[in-house]
């Protein structure tokens, strides 16, 4: 089951865009040019891409308050997506979501998240929708480590294996939830653990390596396609950048050389080197892709820059579907 | 309380005459609306072989199988996430928390997602979910299986929230509910599931966001909804011996409220009580007589009158929980004082 070249370059696309849409919103962060918190997909690449590269545009996907990376490997629009992160009226949301609720459901993204495990249940609910149907499409929740210690992961894994649902559960244990380190909030290893509890097949992959992930999503995918119910995926990784922002703030939670360990497997980085290796794409190649990738973000952020910031008059629109109508008029005269 | 309940004023003429019970009439629109649109589901703890705790759903999975009629796990998040989930990917599920109670327990699925999913996505999700529920005191079902906790739900931005008083509201708000875009809460008393009323065998809707004047009378509004309506119209025919003519404003949805039907009837009236079921602190009443005060401050001529249950968890003991739930003693004691002040 090698992949084939046109995967390989596929899958390295997918994690470049991803790498440099992060690091463009972090350096904005930085200077203070997007309002309210950040939280960075860099250094779990493989995994968005490694998933979501098995999937089409009708598989949805329920993400989490690390969502970008989710978005853009699901084909997002860079544009939409930084005028969202500024508040513009042209981003995903109207300005309304930010970057914890960035959506785009043509493309099956149900959502990030500001919830920990909120999307979990969401992500059964489109399962079951498309068991519904009848139709052969898959839903695919991703959560962190953290988020498997709470409610809602549990109760929508056992959901959905009773309902013999065709959803992937994708745990990206990066081994912090925000501050705190996995082996101070559970007494196992691996998270997967959990999966023989609720009859679901389960596997762990090294996260850093965008095949192996793509490998066993693959799996999972076609599993779920084929009417024999959830699965679930344990990609080992790690963030590079903060919990939010991208600065540490004095906060000393892991060690610089656990950073340091963990950057000599940049998931780009080595399977830059594997692709070289096989031939299908050389250093100048490689940088052609960052290049022009480079670009496509400086033109999205120059669209984010120019666009307009939200109607004020909009702000009570969309509180309800109603045609015509806003929810001042629901609430009665005195509001 | 009352064993029968006409149709509101409003009901379409020549209605069937048709007597059946509030919680058949909830079972009967529910099937309406499941026959007409395939997209239409129920899921939760025993809706499907058991046919419900209280027999609402009864006869529906033998009808439309198991795939329409989902028995779920006890999994409260779980159930309203299946239905948000759904609702977004162009479903019109029904999903079933059995006791008001249990909504605590997916408070985050119906608030931060369910409720908010449309405005955070800027308008792009639709979310035609219908949650329905049971609540309501006087079955010593104690602290965990009685309450009534609508006020948290009219709190959140993005959620309908309906309390039917009698048969033909139950089946004519359940299809507005199923058939609106939005996210709904439709909540039956238990205590009324057996009043039986007159009850249309066509498709109707009651239309959400419209109260309805139960009973006409010019001296006192009283603004209710719920079971309380017929505590409230007992106590009306009472003082109605005693030369008081109470209106009685039966709210039926809380939120979108109709507060044009009660500022209304205030100006003609002058003087206004607000009763319902759930504890008086912080329960809805403060919203109604604030925006009453805020509306037709010139036009009153007492306090409003807020009654609700006193401020304790709903006790077990049937002596106890009698004394906890208001009851048209209560409230006609209170009606006149006011019409006195």
């Amino acid at each position: 089951m090698d992949p084939s070249p046109d995967v390989l370059l596929d899958l390295h696309r997918r994690m470049v865009r991803i790498r440099h849409f992060e690091e463009s919103a972090g350096r904005l962060a930085e200077q203070n040019r997007l309002p309210g918190f950040l939280h960075l997909y860099v250094g779990e690449e493989a995994v968005a891409s490694g998933v979501c590269a098995n999937l089409d545009d009708d598989d949805q996907i329920s993400s989490t308050h690390r969502g970008h990376g989710h978005l853009v490997a699901k084909g997002g629009n860079y544009s939409y997506m930084m005028a969202e992160l500024m508040g513009k009226a042209t981003g995903y949301c109207g300005g309304k979501g930010g970057s914890m609720h960035i959506c785009d459901l043509d493309l099956g993204m149900l959502g990030a998240n500001g919830i920990v495990g909120g999307g979990v249940p969401i992500a059964v609910g489109a399962g079951f929708a498309n068991k519904y149907r009848g139709n052969d499409r898959v839903s695919v929740a991703f959560f962190g480590d953290g988020a498997s210690n709470i409610g809602a992961f549990h109760e929508a894994a056992n959901m959905a294996a009773a309902l013999s649902l065709p959803v992937l559960f994708v745990c990206e244990n990066n081994e912090y939830g925000e501050f705190t380190p996995r082996e101070r909030t559970m007494a196992i290893t691996d998270v997967v653990d959990r999966a023989a509890g609720y009859g679901m097949p389960g596997a762990i992959v090294d996260g850093m390596d965008v095949v192996a992930v793509w490998e066993a999503a693959k799996e999972a995918v076609s599993r779920a396609r084929r009417g024999e119910g959830p699965s679930f995926i344990e990609a080992k990784t790690y963030r590079f950048y903060n919990h939010h922002g991208v600065q540490t703030l004095g906060m000393k939670y892991r060690s610089d050389d656990e950073l340091a360990e963990w950057k000599q497997r940049d998931p780009i980085e080595l399977f830059e080197g594997r692709l070289a290796g096989a031939g299908v794409l050389d250093a100048d190649g490689a940088q052609a892709v960052h290049d022009a990738v480079e670009a496509d973000i400086e033109a999205a952020i120059a669209f984010a820059e120019e666009s307009p910031l939200p109607d004020v008059d909009n702000l009570l629109v969309d509180v309800y579907t109603v045609a015509g109508l806003t929810a001042a008029a629901y609430l009665g005269a005195s509001s | 309380m009352t064993a029968t309940a006409s149709a509101p004023a409003d009901a379409p003429a020549g209605a069937s005459g048709r007597s059946i019970a509030y919680g058949a009439a909830f079972t009967e629109g529910l099937a309406q609306m499941m026959e007409a649109d395939p997209n239409v589901f129920v899921a939760g703890e025993d809706v499907g072989r058991a046919g419900g705790v209280f027999g609402s759903f009864r006869g529906l999975n033998e009808r439309f199988g198991d795939m329409r009629v989902v028995d779920t796990p006890i999994s409260e998040q779980a159930i309203v996430g299946l239905g948000t989930g759904a609702a977004v990917s162009g479903l019109r599920p029904v999903v079933d928390l059995m006791f008001m109670d249990f909504i605590l327990v997916a408070m985050d699925q119906i608030v931060n997602q369910a409720a908010k999913l449309k405005y955070m996505f800027g308008g792009k999700a639709t979310l035609p979910l219908t949650i329905t529920t049971s609540a309501g005191a006087g079955l010593s079902a104690a602290a965990q299986h009685s309450q009534s906790l609508e006020a948290m739900l009219c709190h959140i931005p993005g959620l309908k929230v309906v309390m039917p008083s009698n048969p033909y509201d139950a089946k004519g708000l359940l299809i507005s509910c199923i058939r609106d875009d939005n996210p709904t809460v439709f909540v039956k008393h238990k205590r009324l599931l057996g009043l039986r009323g007159d009850v249309p065998t066509d498709v109707y809707e009651v239309p959400l966001g419209s109260a309805s004047i139960v009973r006409p009378g010019d001296d006192i509004t009283v603004v209710t909804y719920g079971r309380m309506v017929h505590e409230s119209t007992a106590a009306a025919d009472a003082l109605a011996a005693e030369g008081i003519e109470c209106e009685v404003i039966d709210l039926r949805t809380l939120q979108p409220l109709d507060i044009d039907t009660v500022i209304e009837s205030a100006h003609r009236t002058n003087r206004v009580a607000v009763v319902h079921e759930a504890v008086r602190f912080g329960g809805l009443g403060g919203e109604i007589a604030s925006q009453i005060a805020e509306l037709a401050f010139d036009y009153l001529d007492a306090p409003i009158e807020r009654i609700g249950a006193p401020f304790s968890p709903v006790p077990f003991s049937p002596v106890l929980e009698k004394e906890w739930v208001p009851n048209a003693a209560l409230i006609g004691e209170r009606i006149r004082a006011l019409a006195a002040a």
